[in-house]
């Protein structure tokens, strides 16, 4: 079958060499590389970028928890009440996705910018305070991170939630339960295979990225994404950039081996 | 008629019911859950009124750069749209890459998920590996498929360009057309196909005549995410994309330098073009319900 060639050559062969790689020693000005069995660079490169990957994974799992938050109510809303209008309503949580990402990420700088009309606005308004700014912060990137990810996040809750047989709630409210019981007891334990995977939809990519860290982030909220990027495309050593996307592809796979363990790796089709 | 009535009138008991599961949306359920949802539409909206306002801001002194403060009203970068450089053939270069990417990864994803769903793992080794694999595919973050993609080129010595992006491209596309794919080939009738054959019809015949048309929502479902996925694709480019930069890889390279003001004028257009067609074609698919 081609697309089992085009995926071993283009995805499972790259992973192999990426490991291997991640054992050689690179000339970074040739790009030249040997292999020296350099069983040292992995641990050497994670203690040396700790603070990179705590970060990552700290604005990964604050964007996540947000738009989990975010999300729930109106996915809840569109699935249960959303009528002869849900397609819409869809519709307007993919709204973002009409925009190219890194010009979205990129008015996220225009609006968060302290000379830009809106924070202007918010100042003449005496909403903010004069000196008040968050460009540059890790607050900053994980509004955008937020902001990139929520539809991975909603989606899969809606789809969850909208799967939820409606003769088990009666049930429920015919055995005499509150809503607050109905909704905690029924709703949210059957939402459960939802939530999960709106976490591993978002919390993945949000964790990898670097664009929002690279236009809305300073330099002290340096995500291990931009180290990545910075080592293979800046200083072009392979060896070390080959060893930090080896735990990044790590941390992503127990995410991954999860999922497929409690939900069932085909389960993902329905979420995406 | 709403799904939550439906229910209602499947599961519920013609009667009075003591308490139906569709009582009346609560008071929350009714202004605040409302409300609430408008208010993260908002939020989800407001990034794009927000390029479209920038798409008209005047420059300062001159210099074709967007300028973070509001200097006055211009449709100056609507009418030099094409001024910008690299941008419009950049645009275009994407266009047609995703054009590429999307033909081939359906044709691909489409055959695999056709595979997928009629082979019993006995009948086809390694089943279960392809779509362990699939689903890794899916979910690994998009940096270490762009860094080992690199890793490949640079280790066989494969110069980047054009090409490369097409190979990544269709690699990330594949995956998602097959799972669309097979989730709509699920309950597939065999029979019909069998019948055709019955009817004497070759294979070649009862592909184009009885199955593709059957399959046809799935794959154009398919197809659409392999286009929305390729001409947005950053991350995976800005590794293999070389000198021939798509859209995103030259914006987001133009961030240091000072972007074009045609940058939001392109990204208005794109959007407003996009929404027409997904509106127009919410609107057709409610005619034919």
């Amino acid at each position: 079958m081609p697309a089992v060639v085009w995926l071993v050559v283009l995805f499972v062969v790259p992973l192999v060499i990426m490991l291997s790689l991640s054992l050689k020693t690179c000339n970074p000005a040739s790009g030249a590389c040997t292999m020296t069995w350099n069983w040292g660079e992995l641990p050497r490169q994670v203690n040396l970028y700790r603070t990179e990957f705590f970060t990552s994974l700290e604005y990964g799992a604050a964007a996540t928890i947000v738009d989990l938050i975010l999300s729930f109510p109106i996915a809840y809303w569109i699935a249960f009440y959303g009528g002869r209008k849900k397609n819409f309503f869809l519709m307007m949580l993919l709204v973002p996705f009409f925009v190219s990402f890194v010009i979205r990420t990129l008015v996220w700088e225009f609006i968060l910018s302290p000379s830009g009309f809106f924070l202007t606005f918010l100042r003449h308004a005496h909403l903010v305070s004069a000196n008040f700014h968050v460009l540059g912060t890790g607050s900053a990137v994980i509004a955008g991170l937020a902001y990139n990810y929520l539809p991975f996040t909603a989606l899969p809750l809606y789809v969850a939630l909208e799967r939820i047989d409606r003769r088990v709630l009666e049930a429920a409210y015919d055995l005499y339960a509150s809503r607050r019981e109905a909704f905690m007891r029924v709703i949210l334990p059957l939402s459960v295979p939802g939530i999960f995977a709106a976490f591993l939809l978002t919390f993945i990519p949000a964790f990898g990225d670097y664009v929002n860290q690279q236009i809305l982030g300073g330099t002290s909220s340096t995500m291990i994404g931009t180290v990545i990027q910075n080592t293979f495309l800046v200083t072009g050593d392979y060896a070390a950039g080959s060893a930090l996307s080896v735990v990044v592809l790590v941390i992503s796979l127990i995410g991954i081996w999860l999922y497929s363990r409690v939900l069932g790796s085909r389960s993902i089709e329905e979420y995406l | 008629m709403s799904v939550v009535s439906d229910a209602a009138t499947v599961g519920g008991r013609p009667h009075e019911p003591v308490a139906p599961a569709t009582k009346r949306p609560h008071h929350w359920g009714r202004i605040a859950l409302p409300a609430y949802s408008w208010l993260v539409i908002a939020y989800l909206v407001f990034p794009i009124v927000v390029m479209f306002v920038y798409s008209f801001n005047k420059s300062v002194g001159g210099v074709p750069q967007v300028s973070f403060s509001w200097n006055g009203f211009t449709t100056l970068w609507y009418r030099t749209w094409n001024d910008a450089p690299g941008l419009t053939s950049a645009f275009w270069l994407s266009i047609r890459l995703a054009l590429i990417a999307t033909a081939i990864s359906t044709v691909l994803g489409t055959l695999l998920a056709m595979a997928l769903v009629r082979y019993r793992p006995r009948q086809f080794h390694g089943k279960g590996v392809i779509e362990q694999i699939l689903f890794v595919n899916i979910a690994a973050p998009e940096i270490v498929m762009g860094a080992s993609l690199l890793g490949l080129f640079v280790t066989f010595n494969i110069g980047r360009g054009f090409i490369t992006l097409v190979l990544a491209h269709v690699m990330f596309c594949i995956a998602y057309v097959a799972v669309t794919v097979r989730a709509r080939l699920t309950g597939f009738d065999r029979s019909l196909e069998e019948a055709s054959y019955d009817l004497g019809a070759g294979p070649f015949t009862t592909f184009r005549r009885v199955t593709l048309p059957m399959i046809m929502p799935g794959v154009l479902a398919g197809a659409l995410m392999a286009f929305a996925l390729s001409i947005d694709d950053f991350v995976t480019s800005n590794f293999v994309s070389g000198t021939s930069s798509p859209f995103p890889v030259l914006i987001y390279a133009s961030t240091r330098v000072g972007i074009p003001p045609q940058v939001f004028v392109f990204g208005s257009v794109i959007f407003a073009v996009g929404i027409a067609l997904a509106l127009s074609s919410l609107a057709i698919g409610r005619k034919r319900i």
